[in-house]
């Protein structure tokens, strides 16, 4: 295709109109053409420099074509380097012409020179005209099967062009099975990566209307094909490693030993320099881990530190492609990230598609125990000079304290911002405070003081402005002169130019009239009669209405316009969960960096890999399937590491022992944030019940009681079921969600204290009681356990963590349940379950 | 991974190479691309991210020494990769042109051509390796002058300062022949640093990180091993540690959060003995890349202090003081800070026999600027600032309306940039060298150069 004209709006003194030297260049080549004296390489070198460079800026030399051909007979290799180039771009729109061009490249085709054979071969298949297609074939067979390398690779791209000029041509003459064979027997790495990359898009495009395409295409999913790519990556350069790895996302393993070889075979690939490498590894390892929480996030621990190295180590673009990323995982995870909010921290000098990144990753990030320092980290660049990142930093502060339940200290600081008299600071604090006091009425009074401050003159942005409206409203009866200031802003109607700032007016003076009638009553006239005569609809509306439902009765417009507060628990999340778990399936694409799954900013056609996942809609799918081939081994991997110690645990991220094989088995189970992180698994029976499979519980813990465990007999009040079960997810999910209904502590008996030492006796006593541990750990004096119980009657549960210490001879228990009514009758029966524990 | 069109823009937008490889983007896309990068937000503040879509396209941009690299696709690839290719590419052209920047780019055009036909074919990469290209590049690299290097070009942070240098040298093209008609046998290891420290306003360190690169350009013939030894205390990874934990990093050893390495690094030796042995491949590369968050002397201690004096003008002071040993020369330092908005006139005292040091006050960003620069050629008294020194400005400001708030949270913070030649603050050293030897009498240059920048050094008042 011809190259773009050049811009018209940004001419440069240097380019010529065109024409003239065109024709020159024309009558210049036609001379040389036949020419075969001493020097003329050169002189042909400078002008089809010339042409090159005319082609560049976008001027049309495609009228000199057929002296360019003519004077491509020469055996300088720079010379018909430029030709070729020449006639790649130019044969499409001269297809009569290009027939001119086929000669000489057949002939190229067969040089002696392999370089020559391979350039030629390349151009010939880059003519892109259909009706020249026949003459590809040969040389395109031939050159499959060169004896050098060079001429190979090349073929089989072109095998790839072909298909593009016709698909059927290409298929007829069964390339593709060459390509097959080629991929699986040549010798040379990028023969191979090419035939793989080939494939791929020549069997993905005829899947839609070929079983057998269809087929090919699973093919190379196969585990054996898998393993001879994964096996000899090294092999490979940095972006055939890359292909290979978006392969190996899509393959489904066998089993959780299958899952681990892959991932010891790919642990050294995050080591690599190049982002796009460590990121493909990273999908991998998310991708195949995603039924197994304890390793993914063991995955999310591992892959923190290559991702923030490349962060800093590469140009502010690719930062900002793995940020992207880390953005996802920290949004996906924050407690995971929690400890390391410093690195989202903003540097001055950055780009500010950086920053906002940044910002919306610390936002994320914000928990108990670091939101102070956070916060004040914020502040801070409400000051900054870049007036954009300034407001963000507020609006992060605001969606900080919004998602806290302890939001004093925050409130402080926001007002603060009000004291700092810069316009765009004062307006964005203002819808803040305007939503804070959605959420906590509470804070009115403090608030209102504050913004009761603030002259509505030095406020100009239209969505501050009517947050101040709106306070003025609600909060009338604690802002002495709020009916006065409306009354001013009543008096510029005229000059309101933004009509929701109007609605806002008209609404607000209806509730300041609600509450102080006789300084009000005034200004809502007005207010009503220059809303009735507004010429924004909406504005008229209201107003009328308003005008109307007053007349009829003003306590029931009372109730309408201004009922009782009533605070808004949460605000609408503006990305669904299922749009977030499309963009995470589509890690290491596009959709990452725009934030949206690619069916929003792709045709179906350009969609690449993640096509697919097309027809199962927009359910995320990958969980399912490898769920239903994992558990039972994953019960095994699980059962056989269950003392997985935490140095084993540390030793697995450093470099040192990271040759080996670093994903023996999952270690731990959380979601639940850091408490847990330094327990093992202590029974794999809850997910392996979970999936209803019909073996005996306690046979699987090898408890030796093959009958029906003897519960002693619970407390009347709570019956507890023998066979309860709770995958660890769920568990977590609901430790998270749950507020602690009780806490306790024991004191334990010394036999109790003497049998801990033994390990699982406390798990298989606790068990005897229907109360179920789902994870242990820690080391003498301190041990914890975290247990949960099932009523028998209902799916109610109970869920209690459980700390011992052996030399105190105290347990203390937190309790959280679903049905908290009953968590203190649940708590009877856990102490007496643990009072019997060590007895005979 | 396919890509669409790869082109170089100039600043001004003009194509100086234009490359289309799949013909399923429609024409003009260089103009879109440019009016969408030129005129990303009508305020024009805000820098166009590094990806975006109109209609359809991805375009995917770098900016290397102010030229836009750009690819285009329409299909949903791997961010990463793009704009990794699209350094890279910029990388291997720097290798053949020697120096880079848009004169040498449209006086080898043709040449650079050729390299894209054998780095990508209809959309994928082949190869970005220098070394396997140089048998596909058959034109000649027309060299530009190194004397007109350009001060951004990272090989120009060498040249200055108190140590001779041949700077120069990491300018040849990997393909052109020395006029003198015979190679030089050498190799420059490069450990550069880049540091990001932010002082709270009381003068303690709030973060600090280092971001270092072991980078390696080698010119040896026939293609030898070398092995780099690095600190034997050397460790990686912090353990459980926090990584911020200032307090328990006071044991020996240089401790790297984390590393990368290139692909022909082999680290068969590397638990055992810290070094890395590798057969250099052709052209400029990164052997190692390293991130450190272990507690470090910064290399500047800043105090700033700012009072009001009166209605109407308040007093700036900002010290600066050079916490590095004496033989070590810091220079290009730059102090800058921004002042109250309502600042209409500054005036600067300097310290008495200050020399090379220079004020201003921009007015337009009011920004007030300080640089502590080599004076002039001529000067050899004055090169920059020696460790250990401390300099003081002090300067009057003057405002055009009263103000009642808090004049610190007005102003500031205090950022400053500096390069530091032979100097690294993390301590990582190359203990040595080592090239295999083809004879007794092969003994190649070897230059192992350090060199600390400021990435972030701010310090807020």
């Amino acid at each position: 295709m011809p190259p773009p004209a050049a811009s018209s709006r940004y001419p440069s003194p240097s380019q010529p109109s065109g024409k003239s030297e065109v024709t020159d260049l024309k009558s210049q080549l036609r001379q040389l053409a036949g020419s075969r004296a001493p020097g003329v390489d050169d002189s042909k070198r400078d002008l089809f420099k010339k042409v090159i460079s005319y082609m560049t800026i976008g001027i049309d030399v495609s009228s000199v074509f057929g002296e360019m051909v003519m004077c491509s007979a020469t055996s300088d290799i720079v010379l018909k380097k430029m030709c070729y180039l020449y006639v790649g771009n130019y044969a499409k729109g001269n297809p009569d012409l290009s027939l001119l061009t086929i000669n000489f490249l057949q002939r190229d085709c067969k040089d002696e020179d392999p370089m020559i054979r391979g350039l030629a071969l390349r151009s010939l298949c880059s003519l892109r005209v259909p009706n020249l297609v026949e003459y590809l074939l040969g040389p395109l067979g031939s050159g499959l099967k060169d004896n050098n390398s060079y001429v190979r690779t090349i073929a089989v791209t072109g095998v790839l062009k072909l298909y593009h000029i016709s698909a059927s041509t290409c298929i007829d003459a069964e390339f593709p099975a060459t390509l097959k064979s080629l991929m699986l027997h040549d010798s040379d790495a990028q023969v191979v990566a090419n035939c793989l990359a080939a494939l791929q898009e020549i069997w993905s495009l005829e899947a839609s209307h070929s079983e057998e395409a269809c087929r090919e295409k699973e093919s190379l999913l196969s585990k054996p094909l898998i393993y001879y790519f994964l096996n000899r990556i090294k092999e490979f350069n940095e972006w055939a490693q890359c292909l290979i790895l978006e392969l190996a996302v899509k393959y489904v393993p066998s089993d959780s030993n299958d899952i681990f070889d892959i991932m010891n075979l790919l642990e050294d690939r995050l080591q690599h320099a190049n982002g796009a490498v460590v990121l493909a590894t990273v999908k991998v390892f998310l991708q195949l881990t995603l039924s197994m929480t304890d390793v993914h996030q063991q995955v999310y621990e591992r892959i923190k530190s290559p991702l923030l190295t490349l962060v800093s180590s590469g140009s502010p673009e690719q930062s900002y492609a793995i940020l992207s990323h880390l953005h996802l995982l920290v949004v996906r995870a924050p407690f995971i990230f929690a400890s390391d909010y410093k690195h989202f921290y903003c540097q001055y000098n950055e780009p500010s598609y950086v920053k906002k990144l940044k910002l919306e990753m610390l936002t994320a990030i914000a928990n108990e125990s670091n939101t102070y320092e956070i916060v004040t980290e914020l502040c801070e660049y409400a000051a900054n000079v870049d007036i954009e990142i300034a407001r963000e930093s507020i609006r992060a502060v605001g969606k900080i304290a919004l998602q806290q339940y302890d939001v004093n200290a925050i409130v402080d600081r926001l007002l603060q911002f009000l004291e700092m008299e810069k316009d765009y600071v004062t307006a964005e604090t203002l819808v803040l405070v305007k939503d804070l006091l959605r959420k906590h009425p509470q804070w009115s009074h403090d608030c209102i003081s504050v913004v009761g401050g603030i002259s509505s003159k030095n406020i100009q942005e239209p969505k501050a402005k009517a947050a101040l409206i709106w306070m003025l409203g609600e909060y009338a009866q604690d802002m002495s002169d709020a009916p006065y200031i409306l009354e001013n802003l009543i008096e510029n109607w005229e000059e309101e130019h933004s009509a929701d700032v109007r609605l806002h007016l008209l609404t607000a003076a209806m509730k300041c009239f609600f509450k102080r009638a006789p300084e009000t009553q005034k200004a809502l006239g007005i207010a009503l009669a220059a809303g009735i005569a507004d010429f924004h609809q909406d504005v008229h509306d209201r107003a009328l209405f308003y005008y109307r439902v007053l007349q009829h009765d003003v306590h029931v417009a009372e109730r309408v316009v201004s009922p009782p507060q009533q605070a808004v628990s949460a605000f609408a999340d503006t990305q669904s969960s299922e749009i977030k778990d499309r963009i995470f399936d589509e890690f290491n694409s596009l959709s990452v960096i725009y934030q949206k799954p690619s069916y929003m900013f792709t045709d179906k056609e350009h969609r690449g890999p993640f096509e697919f996942s097309e027809e199962l809609g927009s359910t995320s799918i990958t969980p399912e399937v490898s769920s239903d081939i994992v558990p039972a081994q994953q019960f095994e991997a699980n059962d056989k590491d269950l003392l997985l110690s935490t140095d084993e645990k540390d030793d697995n991220k450093g470099l040192s022992s990271n040759n080996g094989s670093a994903y023996t088995a999952p270690y731990e189970s959380s979601n639940i944030s850091s408490q847990m992180q330094e327990l093992a698994i202590s029974g794999p029976a809850a997910s392996a019940t979970t999936t209803q499979s019909s073996f005996d519980f306690d046979d699987l813990l090898g408890l030796g009681l093959s009958a029906a465990p003897a519960p002693t007999p619970s407390p009347p009040l709570l019956k507890l079921n023998p066979r309860a079960s709770l995958d660890p997810r769920a568990f977590q999910q609901k430790w998270r969600q749950l507020p602690i209904s009780l806490t306790q502590e024991y004191s334990v008996n010394p036999q109790g204290i003497a049998a801990l030492t033994v390990p699982q006796s406390l798990i298989k006593h606790m068990q005897s009681h229907s109360i179920h541990c789902i994870a242990s750990g820690g080391q003498s004096p301190n041990f914890k356990f975290f247990f949960f119980a099932q009523k028998e009657a209902e799916p109610s549960d109970y869920l209690t963590e459980c700390i011992i210490n052996s030399s105190s001879a105290k347990a203390q228990i937190k309790v959280k349940a679903d049905d908290q009514s009953t968590s203190q009758a649940f708590a009877t029966v856990f102490e007496t379950a643990l009072s019997k524990f060590g007895m005979p | 991974m396919m890509i669409s069109q790869f082109f170089v823009l100039s600043q001004r937008g003009d194509n100086i190479v234009f490359r289309d490889y799949r013909a399923e983007v429609p024409k003009g896309s260089t103009e879109t691309f440019f009016r969408k990068v030129k005129f990303w937000k009508e305020d024009g503040n805000a820098e166009a991210p590094p990806i975006f879509n109109v209609d359809g396209v991805n375009y995917f941009h770098v900016k290397v020494v102010g030229l836009y690299f750009v690819a285009t696709t329409r299909v949903n690839v791997s961010p990463s990769l793009v704009l990794e290719l699209l350094q890279r590419i910029a990388r291997v052209i720097k290798d053949y042109l020697g120096v880079l920047n848009e004169d040498s780019f449209r006086k080898n055009f043709v040449l650079v051509y050729e390299l894209l036909d054998e780095v990508i074919d209809f959309g994928y990469v082949q190869t970005t390796s220098t070394e396997v290209l140089k048998s596909y590049v058959f034109n000649e690299p027309i060299v530009i002058a190194p004397a007109r290097l350009q001060p951004i070009d990272p090989a120009a942070i060498f040249t200055q300062g108190a140590k001779r240098m041949p700077g120069t040298a990491v300018t040849k093209s990997v393909v052109a022949n020395d006029p003198s008609g015979r190679r030089r046998e050498e190799i420059f290891v490069d450990i550069i640093e880049k540091i990001s420290v932010t002082f709270s306003s009381s003068g303690y360190i709030l973060t600090s990180e280092i971001d270092g690169t072991i980078q390696m350009k080698s010119y040896l013939s026939g293609n030898p091993e070398i092995r780099i030894a690095l600190n034997e205390d050397l460790n990686i990874g912090r353990g459980g540690r926090s990584v911020y934990d200032y307090r328990s990093s006071s044991g020996s050893g240089v401790i790297l959060d984390d590393c990368n390495f290139h692909e022909s690094v082999r680290l068969d030796s590397f638990d055992s003995d810290r070094t890395l042995s590798l057969v250099p491949p052709d052209g400029e590369f990164p052997v190692m890349n390293y991130r450190m968050t272990q507690e470090f002397k910064p290399p500047f201690h800043v105090n700033t202090l700012i009072e009001e004096a009166g209605r109407l003008k308040a007093e700036v002071i900002i010290k600066i003081r050079a916490e590095f040993p004496s033989d070590i020369i810091a220079n290009t330092i730059t102090v800058q800070m921004p002042l109250p908005n309502f600042t209409s006139r500054a005036s600067f005292e300097l310290e008495p026999g200050a020399a090379g040091q220079k004020t201003d006050f921009k007015e337009s960003n009011k920004m007030l600027e300080w640089s502590l620069k080599k004076a002039s050629v001529e000067s050899f008294a004055y090169l920059g600032i020696v460790g250990g020194a401390e300099h003081t400005l002090r300067a009057k400001l003057t405002f055009s309306q009263e103000f009642h708030g808090n004049i610190t949270k007005e102003a500031g913070p205090v950022s400053m940039t500096f390069t530091i030649p032979m100097y690294n603050v993390s301590k990582l050293q190359v203990k040595y060298l080592q090239i295999a030897k083809k004879s007794s009498s092969y003994n190649p240059y070897r230059w192992v150069r350090y060199v600390t920048q400021a990435n972030s050094y701010v310090a807020r008042i």
